[in-house]
């Protein structure tokens, strides 16, 4: 447990005498009850995912236990059931395709938004920034048969390019947000210095401000990347060949109503999740400044 | 090109373009008319948003348009037009105007599915932010494993919501599940989490607390450590208790980014469709359904039923629209920016 270290220097610990106690300093008492809370919120944020973990290193039957075992007989066993007998493999292949290509056109798109909206003045710019905050929030029961109906009458309905599609409308409008407020925060006498040397407007775009708004790209892909990677609704409804769903709607299949396999599910969780979260552990700290400078500037 | 005119009819706010503009070098002659005028003042403006217009337009644009249109008329799988092979079927739903909007709201039900809806965003917000704002404080404090914390806390953020819904529902499993293992560990009977409609409420909200905490903890530490710490010192010079600099430093200081994030977390809480419809599937009953998840299951269970669905969306916009507009007007009022 630490105990207080800096002192801010108006007033020691030495005099004794203060009530007022420094930002910085705390008692030992209130020391163990800060390390208390955050270690037992840490338990509870980490647990599932321990137990996940756990469950999933157990035999095929290993999670039709009523006790509490942390180890038991630990095996692979749930991960080459799913990565041999079941579909996953081609899932987890569509999960990255379609994410793929939803980051790249996604962050594309919202790049040159969010410049567009961040430097210029042009007619139909508060309807532009209207359009970007209501989208964000229309509600996907409203959109979901019509886009449905479009889709089957374009023959788009299990089709990889119908499901990236419907996933721009999530993330483009959040995503140019966020691009807008980094652009506002790079000083607009970058942009002339460009274009004083002759750069067009794109191309001052593409190759002096991009480059600089390179974090903020990275939030960017990160989170179109998520939204597409998690969706649950669109792709339960527009993919529903056995070969053509993503992991969300396909995970669903190990726990369905007649039959559930949580051995599976839990191993098939584990290889999901694992790989977002180290990704996502190492971009946080750039995600955070992106949606703060994008949010606060809303 | 632009000419001089155009440029001189530029106001300040157009600073930024008129700039440009002097780049572009002389203009091309000739004395364009308006539409000409702001056509090249403008172009790569227009030309960089056009793209997110068009997809705009044609992907929630048409579709809204067209919801708006079904939810007016008595559309189901049975009447909608359709395609079976060489046989084309036409559509034979008719317009009905109001009459979804008058028997949903005529329907005790969807009173139900509001209040309940209500309680879930209300309940789910004000937990994230109490708790998020609680461990923003605590972790803006020097003290040792601070990134420790830190990246523990965030954890739940960085799983896919699909995922953790299958996790919880497998935590929540009456025979299997390792919350009841617990309970009855310590000599309690276990519960049967997702059976009964309380406790089904209770267990969702629990899980969206879970989910949704890091996002507003990591926004809200943001907004701590932007708070000048001179304010702090002063403060301290001046004698405030920490209460006091609790109060009157960092609540006036985190106001813009709590009123953010309190505004996204409401919309995405209301429309939090991925954990309700994993976890409960709406039940016991439609006890844990919201508006969200109860308009796709009209839309895609049983004859599906594309009219009442796109009713019940209208509704949901209208009411997402008119709490953002109430709450704009609100922080406008106390002298917001926007």
């Amino acid at each position: 447990m630490s105990t207080a270290t800096v002192n801010t220097g108006t007033s020691g610990r030495a005099t004794g005498r203060r009530r007022v106690r420094s930002r910085d300093e705390r008692s030992l008492g209130s020391s163990i009850l800060l390390h208390g809370t955050l270690i037992l919120a840490s338990l509870i944020s980490i647990f599932p995912v321990v137990w996940l973990i756990l469950t999933s290193l157990k035999p095929r039957d290993g999670w039709l236990s009523t006790e509490l075992k942390l180890f038991d007989d630990s095996s692979l066993e749930n991960y080459t059931r799913v990565l041999t007998e079941t579909q996953f493999p081609s899932w987890l292949l569509n999960s990255v395709i379609i994410a793929g290509l939803t980051t790249i056109i996604g962050v594309f798109l919202a790049s040159t938004t969010g410049y567009a909206i961040s430097r210029f003045r042009f007619p139909g710019y508060r309807g532009v920034m209207w359009m970007l905050l209501i989208t964000q929030m229309f509600p996907v029961a409203i959109l979901i048969v019509p886009l449905y109906n479009l889709m089957a009458g374009l023959g788009l309905l299990n089709q990889i390019p119908g499901l990236v599609i419907a996933y721009m409308t999530v993330a483009v409008p959040f995503c140019a947000w966020m691009m807008k407020g980094y652009f506002d925060s790079i000083p607009r006498e970058i942009d002339q210095a460009g274009m004083i040397d002759g750069l067009s407007p794109f191309g001052t775009f593409w190759r002096v401000i991009l480059p600089l708004a390179r974090p903020s790209l990275a939030v960017t892909a990160f989170y179109s990347f998520m939204t597409a990677w998690g969706e649950v609704a669109y792709a339960t409804v527009f993919m529903t060949g056995d070969d053509t769903r993503t992991l969300a709607a396909g995970l669903q299949q190990f726990v369905g109503q007649h039959w559930s396999d949580w051995g599976l599910m839990t191993a098939a969780a584990v290889l999901i999740a694992v790989p977002a979260a180290v990704v996502f552990l190492l971009v946080q700290r750039n995600l955070v400044a992106g949606l703060t400078a994008g949010a606060t500037k809303l | 090109m632009a000419t001089s005119t155009g440029r001189a009819t530029g106001t300040t706010r157009d600073r930024a373009a008129g700039a440009v503009d002097g780049a572009r070098g002389p203009g091309r002659g000739g004395r364009p008319g308006p539409l000409r005028r702001s056509l090249s003042q403008y172009w790569y403006a227009w030309a960089m948003v056009a793209p997110v217009i068009v997809v705009t337009a044609a992907l929630i644009g048409w579709p809204l348009v067209r919801g708006v249109y079904l939810s007016l008329t008595d559309a189901t799988e049975a009447n909608m037009g359709r395609t079976i092979g060489v046989n084309v079927i036409p559509s034979t739903y008719e317009f009905t105007g109001l009459d979804n909007y008058v028997s949903i709201l005529g329907s005790g039900l969807f009173w139900e599915k509001l209040t309940w809806t209500v309680l879930w965003t209300v309940a789910c917000v004000a937990l994230h932010y109490g708790i998020g704002l609680g461990l923003a404080l605590m972790l803006n404090r020097r003290m040792r494993f601070r990134s420790a914390y830190r990246v523990l806390l965030i954890l739940p953020w960085a799983i896919p919501p699909f995922v953790a819904a299958f996790i919880w529902r497998y935590l929540y499993n009456s025979d299997y599940g390792v919350i009841n293992a617990m309970l009855r560990g310590v000599g309690l009977g276990g519960v049967g989490w997702l059976d009964d409609p309380t406790t089904a409420k209770i267990a969702v909200i629990a899980v969206n607390v879970w989910i949704g905490i890091p996002f507003m903890m990591l926004a809200l530490l943001g907004g701590l450590q932007s708070i000048p710490r001179e304010l702090y010192e002063a403060a301290e010079v001046d004698g405030a208790t920490p209460w006091q600099r609790f109060r009157f430093v960092t609540i006036p200081g985190l106001r813009t980014v709590s009123s953010t994030v309190i505004l996204l977390g409401t919309i995405w809480t209301f429309n939090m469709f991925p954990l309700i419809f994993l976890i409960t599937g709406g039940g016991p009953g439609s006890s844990t359904e919201i508006l969200v998840t109860y308009a796709y299951r009209e839309a895609f269970t049983g004859i599906r039923n594309y009219s009442g669905s796109a009713a019940w969306g209208v509704l949901i916009l209208l009411l997402l629209v008119v709490m953002a507009v109430v709450y704009r007007r609100a922080l406008r009022k106390q002298g917001e920016v926007w």
